[in-house]
Order: C-alpha cells, then sequence, then structure tokens
C-alpha cells in the first residue's frame, strides 16, 4: 500500500476536504475510489472505518483516520512545517475550529432539505436555513480575502466544497445563492485561483446530473 | 485574576462539566456564571450570538463557544499542567474522533433509545447498544481512553455517560448496565472515585429530580402538540 491513501467518493464535499488540505501540503497519496452508488462499500472501506463506515478515511502508514475535519486536523498536524491551515494563536485556532464545526452542523442537513423534497414546506424551511447560515458565514469573512486571512485555512477547506454542490440546491430549489450571498461567490471564485481548490473539486453541472439526480431516483426523493 | 476567565455554563449539563474539570485540571481560578436558560443573560447572547448556548469560556473579554473547542482551547493556552490531548498526530486524531462520535452520535441515539418509541425506539436501542460496544472495544486493556492517565476523550464521554445513568434512571430503562459493559462501568467507577471529576458533578438526586421534571415537561408538550 502506498504511504498515504485516501478512499473517498469523487462528488462527496467531505472527501474534498481531504483532498485540499493533501494537495495545499503538497502530499503525494493514492486515490481510491469508493463506488458508492452501487451501494456496495469495499472490504477496505469496512475495516478502515468500521464505527461509521463512510468516506474519507485518510490511511498514513497503514493508520487510517476518519471525520472529514478530524482528517484535516490530522493533515495539519502530520506535516505542520509546510503552508499551516490553522493560525498559530489558540484564540485564532478556536474560533477557525468553531466556524468549521457551524460548517459541519449546518450546511449538508439544510442542503439537503433542498435537494431531497419536492418543493413545500421543508424544501422552503432548507432554503431559509441554509441562507442564513450562508449569511452569517458571508459576515464571519467580512473583507478578508480567505476565513485564513491572506490564505487558504481551515474553514476555506471545510467551506469550499459544498459550493460543488450549490448548483443543485439552486435548480432544485428554484433560487439563487450568489443573488443573496454575492461575496461568498466572490470568494469561492478566489479560492478556485488556487490548485489545490480547483484540482479537488468536481463540475457542479456533473453533480447535479450524476449525483444528486441519481441519489434522488435511488431513494426515491422525488 | 479570577476575573480574567469566566465560564458560563448550566449545573445540570454535562457540556458545561467538561469545561470545569478542563480548568480544574489545568490549576485555573475562574468565575462561574449560572445562567438562566429560560432566561438568557445579555452576556450568553453577546457571546456566543451563533448558537446561543452554553458553555461559554471568556478568556480575556474573548469568547470561545463549543465545549470540544473550548477545551482545545483551554489544553492550548496552558501546556504546562495536565495535557489534555496527546502530542502524537495520530493519537490526537484518534481523540477527535472519540470525542466527535460522543458528541454527534451516542448522545442523539440515546436519547432517541430512552424517549422514543416504537419502532423508531427499537431501532435507536440496538445502534446504542452498538455505539456502547465500540466505546467498550477503543477502552479495553486501557486505564482510560487517554491511556495511562484521563484525557480528552475521558472528559467528553464520562459527563454525557454520567448524564446518560441519570435519564436511564427517570425513565426505569436498562440498557446500559455493569454485565453488558463491564469495561465502561468499571472506568466509570474510577472517574466518579477521583475527587476533582466528582467535584463537577452535581448531586445526584438533585440531577434525577431535574431530568425527571424536565422529561414530565416534554411529554406533556409533546401530548399537547398530538392532541392539538
Amino acid at each position: 500500500m502506498a504511504e498515504v491513501v485516501l478512499l473517498d467518493f469523487w462528488g462527496s464535499p467531505f472527501g474534498m476536504r481531504a483532498r485540499i488540505a493533501l494537495a495545499e501540503k503538497g502530499v503525494k497519496y493514492e486515490y481510491k475510489e469508493e463506488h458508492l452508488l452501487t451501494g456496495k462499500k469495499t472490504p477496505l472501506l469496512l475495516e478502515t472505518n468500521p464505527v461509521h463506515k463512510k468516506i474519507p478515511v485518510l490511511i498514513h502508514n497503514g493508520k487510517p483516520i476518519s471525520e472529514s475535519l478530524v482528517i484535516v486536523q490530522y493533515i495539519e498536524d502530520a506535516w505542520s512545517d509546510t503552508a499551516p491551515l490553522l493560525p498559530a494563536d489558540p484564540y485564532g485556532r478556536s474560533q477557525a475550529r468553531f466556524w468549521a464545526d457551524f460548517v459541519d452542523k449546518k450546511i449538508y442537513d439544510q442542503g439537503k432539505k433542498i435537494w431531497a423534497n419536492k418543493a413545500g414546506e421543508v424544501q422552503e424551511a432548507g432554503k431559509k436555513e441554509l441562507m442564513e447560515s450562508l449569511k452569517l458565514l458571508e459576515g464571519e469573512l467580512g473583507e478578508k480575502p480567505f476565513f485564513g486571512g491572506e490564505t487558504i485555512g481551515y474553514v476555506d477547506v471545510a467551506l469550499v466544497p459544498f459550493y460543488t454542490w450549490f448548483y443543485s440546491f439552486e435548480t432544485i430549489g428554484n433560487f439563487s445563492i450568489e443573488a443573496e450571498c454575492p461575496k461568498l461567490i466572490e470568494w469561492v471564485k478566489r479560492c478556485l485561483e488556487r490548485e489545490s481548490v480547483s484540482k479537488s473539486l468536481v463540475d457542479p453541472e456533473k453533480v447535479y446530473v450524476d449525483l444528486i439526480l441519481v441519489l434522488k431516483k435511488m431513494y426515491g426523493y422525488e | 485574576m479570577a476575573k480574567e476567565i469566566k465560564l458560563l455554563g448550566t449545573w445540570a449539563s454535562p457540556f458545561s462539566h467538561r469545561i470545569e474539570l478542563a480548568l480544574k485540571l489545568k490549576g485555573l481560578q475562574f468565575h462561574y456564571l449560572e445562567e438562566d436558560l429560560s432566561n438568557k443573560s445579555q452576556l450568553l447572547l453577546q457571546s456566543n450570538p451563533v448558537h446561543r448556548k452554553i458553555p461559554v469560556l471568556i478568556h480575556n473579554g474573548n469568547p470561545i463557544s463549543e465545549s470540544l473547542v473550548i477545551m482545545e482551547y483551554i489544553d492550548e493556552t496552558w501546556q504546562h499542567q495536565n495535557p489534555l490531548l496527546p502530542k502524537d498526530p495520530y493519537a490526537r486524531a484518534v481523540a477527535r474522533f472519540w470525542a466527535k462520535f460522543i458528541d454527534e452520535k451516542v448522545l442523539w441515539t440515546a436519547f432517541k433509545a430512552y424517549n422514543d418509541k416504537g419502532k423508531e425506539q427499537e431501532d435507536a436501542i440496538e445502534e446504542f447498544s452498538q455505539q456502547l460496544k465500540f466505546l467498550e472495544g477503543e477502552l479495553k486493556g486501557k486505564e482510560y481512553f487517554g491511556g495511562e492517565r484521563f484525557g480528552f476523550v475521558d472528559i467528553a464521554a464520562f459527563f454525557i455517560l454520567q448524564f446518560l445513568t441519570v435519564l436511564q434512571e427517570v425513565k426505569e430503562a436498562e440498557l446500559m448496565t455493569e454485565e453488558k459493559y463491564p469495561v465502561l462501568f468499571e472506568w466509570m467507577e474510577k472517574l466518579q472515585g477521583n475527587e476533582v471529576v466528582a467535584g463537577c458533578l452535581p448531586p445526584r438526586e438533585k440531577h434525577v429530580a431535574y431530568v425527571r421534571a424536565r422529561r414530565a415537561a416534554a411529554e406533556e408538550a409533546a401530548s399537547k402538540t398530538k392532541a392539538a
């Protein structure tokens, strides 16, 4: 097995977080695709993440780490000499962790209310909640180029992958995220100028057609 | 200076207990402010405008929220006494993984296992049992989750599991027993016997009475909603 292996799924925002962090640190790794849409999980996945059975899983020298933000923090700790994702001072670090945790608590679930439902109460609630969360994040970004300040940091890595799902939310929910959060979309574009991000994120339209619509059919969310 | 560190908490919350213990382990003086969650203070609302929840730590006027985030902050700011997280990156990742597991899975599944009805409850009971088995597995062969000394995961887990024993008593259930989870129970007893840890727990009778009253109120509210 290669020294660094990432078990991942092409369309997962959580997996994208790990890809960006590894790229920022210049770490060479073997990418292994889990074909989640087949409904089958590989023995390697079940062995390395028996608790959650989910991707991403990072395997470093044979030792597995799960949970995307735990993985990103591990990457930060293990390759501490390059491109720090967290500031040096404890307070700055605590704020970064707080906001990354906020992204984890809100964005996926709120987005799911939109894509996994027909037009109606639940979808409307999802739209309202998602926009509130994104506005709060936009406020936290303020006038900084990135959440991390002058360069991308922990919160940028935590949030930017969800941009790949915005097109799906907007198309299914019939609304525009850019209209209400233009600064956030500007921030996304700045992030995409970095190779670590542009190479790690996938095409939003591909997410819509090959993932979200497929999931909707698979689970009967129509 | 005592006023440099403020902890906004509530006596019944396991999340609040975590921070009390972390601060005491670091030998820190702090000013504890009891919040009335039905009437939240201006200080709380200003310090945690996003979630409006306790615990909040305020250090030199700077607020930090979310108990696991606060614990890492305390560990990084006061490094020399009783480290909570290990130094090794992999061991740190393992600790963060289990703490997250407790917060994101165990607690919520346990609530459903104790409070729900019907199939949802059955499924939750099964899942909770599986989660406790994972925790037992992680603890087996060690003094504490943290190894020789208790640390981040022990603090995260202990107060939650302790709280769940209170809920279990209120619900007169037997999902967590010494027979089923001997390793977990032995570890809990060890921590209950530790003076500093025990000092962060409220009197059991008071805790049980409080949770009982809250459950009764919640069930009444739910049945009113159904009837309406």
